[in-house]
């Protein structure tokens, strides 16, 4: 009996008229990769952004970890072990790689009300994000500026920080978004690498990647979910098929 | 307390809020469409009011005077943006304060050459000097009423540009999201442009119009352009409603606490301490009423969809 | 103290600056000018407002356009109770500092809900509001503002601020002080932090900071610090008036700080001698000296973004240009 991770009741979102998430369910067991699909517009990045608390839901919960997150602000949410990643990159431009990682270390390493010790000597932070850096594969960029680095490097890195964090569970929008395909498979192979280590909600449109790395699949569209199963039992529901898949 | 003095002093502060409208309509649009922060809105106030002074005094006439310093105001509006603030959208705000903060100084400057510290004013002719005795034995000025009444009608005037249009619809469709527009392929530079110019218009209407009370000084924009920016964080950016009511009761309460609060304070302290805390408050309120709008609504009292 | 600083083109122009500024009690009457020591009195009293503001702005992103209330604060604290006969520093200087600090907390607390132009126009009304009180305020001086009799009274031997040199030196070893502060914090969890939300503030919530906090504190750090320019400014000119926190000189503060170099740490100071030695030649010259600095405030903006650090850095190999 595995445990669950994330669980999500009722979540509901409108803007204006419009219904962004439609009383969404969703369970997220511990460990394993949960693909959220859907066509564009189906509500899959707002559904990021309520989890990660960027967004307010209009109702409905979320529990996490066995507590209730539904009201927690972002900074907690990503205390309590739950981070996400950006579909348009969203790192810390004018700093270097290193520090850009640095910076989430720092975050979990208790408050930052430290005013006079230089932070850019400090061993831990840097020894820690040089250990994600290697992990990532960009740890010979580690001195250059985020901003100067290529975009599947960017993308990496935005994959990184949120690693850094030492999350429990991480909220993926897009990773593999704009990356060349050879930075895709490493991803790829990365994200399955981490299979079991931590638990993963996965927004992606590399139907190969997403069908590769998932345990689960939840198809959304018009931010309902119309089927949720194994990557075999999506692929071989009619439904999914007429209504996202197409004539794959 | 005096009941005459208070409907009084309710006209003046509603004088006071009208002219704080039509300064604050524009500011409050060249932000909400623009992102612009433009300091040298106050310096199209001091345009209006000195444009209008000379004009008035060369055509002797004031309804003459101020109906040709309107257009004076559109082209200098338009050749203000032309010239530089265009250059200034892609800028951040940094760059727009301090490029616009310049402008005042420049201005100013140039204003107090060429009119001097005494700076000038408009006579009004004998017809407007008179009073109006309203039921109850109230009476207000005349032209007090008339800048009521002129600046209700372009309020209204705006209202219906704004809401009924075309252009209107662009206006606020840029307000609430700025990308938007652009991606309907509408000319998107045109349209900063004429938001500009009417920005420009009005302000300087506000200005013409105050000049017969105040007389028009280099630097009487600036203090102007401080109450409007309260007023358009009062009302939310980009909201010309949200200008309207809170133009108003800005208006209101910085008039009548002005008034009132010494009276109001003797009863609760004795002569020298009101006497003493009387102006400190009242210099305050509309400034605590902004704090107090902001703990409660960040955004201001009405925050154009989507923003 | 390393001299390799001394080979770049920034290092130098850093270094004649606190040479400049150390020397001109000197220099000035061997050119014959006097009362340049003076103006660099009050350059360096200026430059420490510069600095605090450049906290906030320059490496966290607040454009504050009302920083001047706190060089205001700073002074009435002195004047206040010069006023009464208090002319202790102990009691002085404290009150001035704590209450600079609970203006930025409230004013801080408020504005820093909002953000970009609400947060600039919001700085700016409550400076105006602490203004016009201050304006209101007949019992202390109105808008006459109020001379002070005595100058901070220390009560140390030999150590007397109504000495001119004493005067000047004080002003400078605090001033260095602002600045040693400024680059210990801006490179320390906190500094980084600050400066990591001016890039993005969003991804700070998403990895774990609340940033509100942090900012509020640097706030609070910089209005102490303009509050400390403020206690100083009014003993070096021994009179306080609602002038110095009018906003025009808000303004100046901000272009100062974009002038010497935003986001580094010697640029306030290069800043304020620019501006005020130019202020000081244009009005020799013109009273309307505003007409000239407008149009050179515009261009400045226009073409020389970065500022005469940025200008400098550009002569340096080394691609890390803050230090």
């Amino acid at each position: 009996m595995t445990e669950i991770m994330l669980k999500v009741e009722n979540l509901v979102k409108h803007f204006g008229g419009l219904v962004a998430t439609d009383s969404l369910n969703i369970e997220v067991e511990q460990g394993e990769i949960h693909a959220v699909i859907g066509p564009n517009g189906a509500g899959k990045t707002t559904l990021i952004h309520q989890l990660s608390g960027m967004l307010e839901s209009d109702s409905g919960t979320i529990h996490f970890d066995g507590q209730e997150i539904s009201h927690m602000s972002s900074a907690n949410r990503c205390h309590a072990g739950m981070v996400r990643s950006y579909q348009i990159t969203s790192i810390f431009k004018d700093f270097s790689v290193l520090d850009n990682v640095a910076m989430s270390i720092q975050a979990r390493e208790g408050h930052s009300f430290r005013f006079w010790k230089n932070a850019n000597k400090d061993a831990v932070l840097a020894g820690k994000a040089r250990e994600i850096l290697v992990e990532m594969g960009l740890e010979e960029r580690a001195e250059v500026l985020a901003d100067n680095l290529a975009h599947g490097e960017q993308r990496q890195l935005e994959i990184a920080m949120a690693l850094a964090t030492d999350p429990k569970m991480l909220l993926l929008d897009e990773p593999m978004a704009g990356m060349g395909p050879e930075e895709s498979s490493r991803v790829t192979k990365y994200l399955e690498s981490m299979k079991g280590k931590y638990t993963m909600l996965l927004i992606e449109h590399d139907m190969d990647a997403v069908f590769a790395l998932a345990d689960r699949i939840t198809v959304l569209v018009y931010g309902q979910a119309v089927a949720c199963g194994t990557p075999e039992e999506i692929r071989g529901n009619e439904e999914v098929r007429h209504a996202y898949l197409g004539d794959d | 307390m005096n009941y005459t003095l208070l409907a009084e002093q309710f006209f003046n502060g509603f004088q006071l809020g009208i002219i704080l409208f039509l300064v604050a309509a524009g500011l409050t649009l060249i932000f909400g469409i623009m992102d612009l922060v433009n300091l040298a809105h106050g310096t199209l106030y001091m345009f209006g009011a000195f444009f209008a002074s000379t004009l008035v005094a060369v055509t002797d006439s004031l309804v003459l005077g101020m109906i040709l310093a309107l257009p004076v105001m559109l082209a200098a509006g338009l050749l203000l943006e032309f010239s530089i603030l265009r250059t200034l959208y892609e800028r951040n705000h940094l760059d727009q304060v301090l490029a616009t903060f310049g402008l005042i100084l420049f201005f100013n400057e140039l204003f107090l050459i060429v009119w001097g510290p005494e700076g000038t004013g408009i006579n009004l002719p004998p017809y407007l000097t008179g009073t109006i005795t309203l039921p109850g034995g109230i009476t207000v000025p005349e032209y007090r009423m008339v800048i009521i009444a002129s600046g209700l009608l372009v309020a209204l005037l705006l209202y219906v540009l704004v809401s009924k249009t075309r252009v209107g619809m662009l206006i606020r469709a840029g307000a609430s999201n700025r990308e938007m527009v652009g991606a309907l392929g509408i000319n998107i530079k045109l349209l900063f442009t004429l938001v500009f110019g009417l920005g420009a218009v009005l302000a300087g209407f506000a200005g013409m119009i105050i000049t017969p009370i105040t007389q028009a000084d280099s630097g009487m924009g600036e203090s102007i352009l401080i109450l409007a920016f309260v007023v358009i964080v009062i009302g939310g950016i980009g909201s010309i409603k949200g200008a309207f009511i809170a133009a108003i009761l800005t208006g209101l309460i910085d008039t009548m606490g002005r008034s009132f609060i010494d009276v109001a304070l003797l009863q609760i302290m004795d002569t020298v301490a009101a006497e003493t805390a009387g102006p400190a408050i009242s210099s305050m309120m509309i400034y605590i009423l902004m704090a107090i709008i902001l703990a409660i609504k960040p955004s201001g009292l009405f925050p154009p969809k989507g923003a | 103290m390393n001299l390799e600083i001394l080979k770049t083109p920034r290092g130098i122009y850093n270094s004649l600056l606190i040479l400049l500024c150390i020397f001109m009690p000197w220099i000035a009457p061997a050119i014959g000018q006097d009362f340049f020591t003076d103006v660099f009195g009050r350059i360096m009293i200026v430059a420490i407002a510069a600095i605090s503001l450049n906290l906030i702005m320059g490496f966290g992103g607040m454009i504050s356009f009302g920083h001047a209330v706190f060089v205001g604060i700073g002074g009435y604290a002195v004047g206040i109770f010069a006023s009464h006969g208090i002319e202790s520093a102990y009691i002085q200087w404290p009150v001035g500092l704590l209450m600079s600090g609970l203006f930025a907390l409230i004013i801080g607390a408020i504005s820093l809900r909002t953000r970009g132009v609400y947060f600039i126009m919001i700085t700016l009304a409550f400076a105006q509001m602490i203004y016009f009180l201050s304006v209101s305020i007949e019992k202390y001086g109105s808008d006459d503002g109020l001379t002070i009799d005595a100058r901070s009274d220390f009560g140390i031997p030999f150590y007397d601020l109504n000495d001119a040199l004493t005067m000047y030196f004080t002003v400078f070893v605090l001033m260095v002080a602002c600045l040693l502060i400024t680059r210990k914090m801006v490179n320390s969890r906190f500094g980084r932090v600050i400066r990591a939300a001016k890039s993005n503030d969003e991804r700070m919530h998403t990895i774990g900071y609340p940033t509100y906090g942090y900012k509020l504190t640097a706030f609070v750090i910089a209005g102490m610090m303009c509050g400390l320019s403020g206690l100083l400014s009014a003993n070096f000119e021994d009179f306080v008036s609602p002038d110095m926190m009018f906003w025009t000189f808000s303004g100046e503060l901000i272009f100062i700080v974009v002038l010497g170099g935003m986001g580094t740490i010697m640029g306030p100071l290069g800043g304020a001698i620019i501006f005020l030695l130019l202020s000081e030649v244009l009005s020799n010259i013109t009273n309307s000296w505003h007409l000239i600095f407008g149009p050179f405030l515009i261009l400045v903006v226009l073409f020389a973004r970065g500022g005469v650090e940025g200008f400098l850095a550009k002569f340096e190999k080394s691609p890390e240009a803050k230090s």
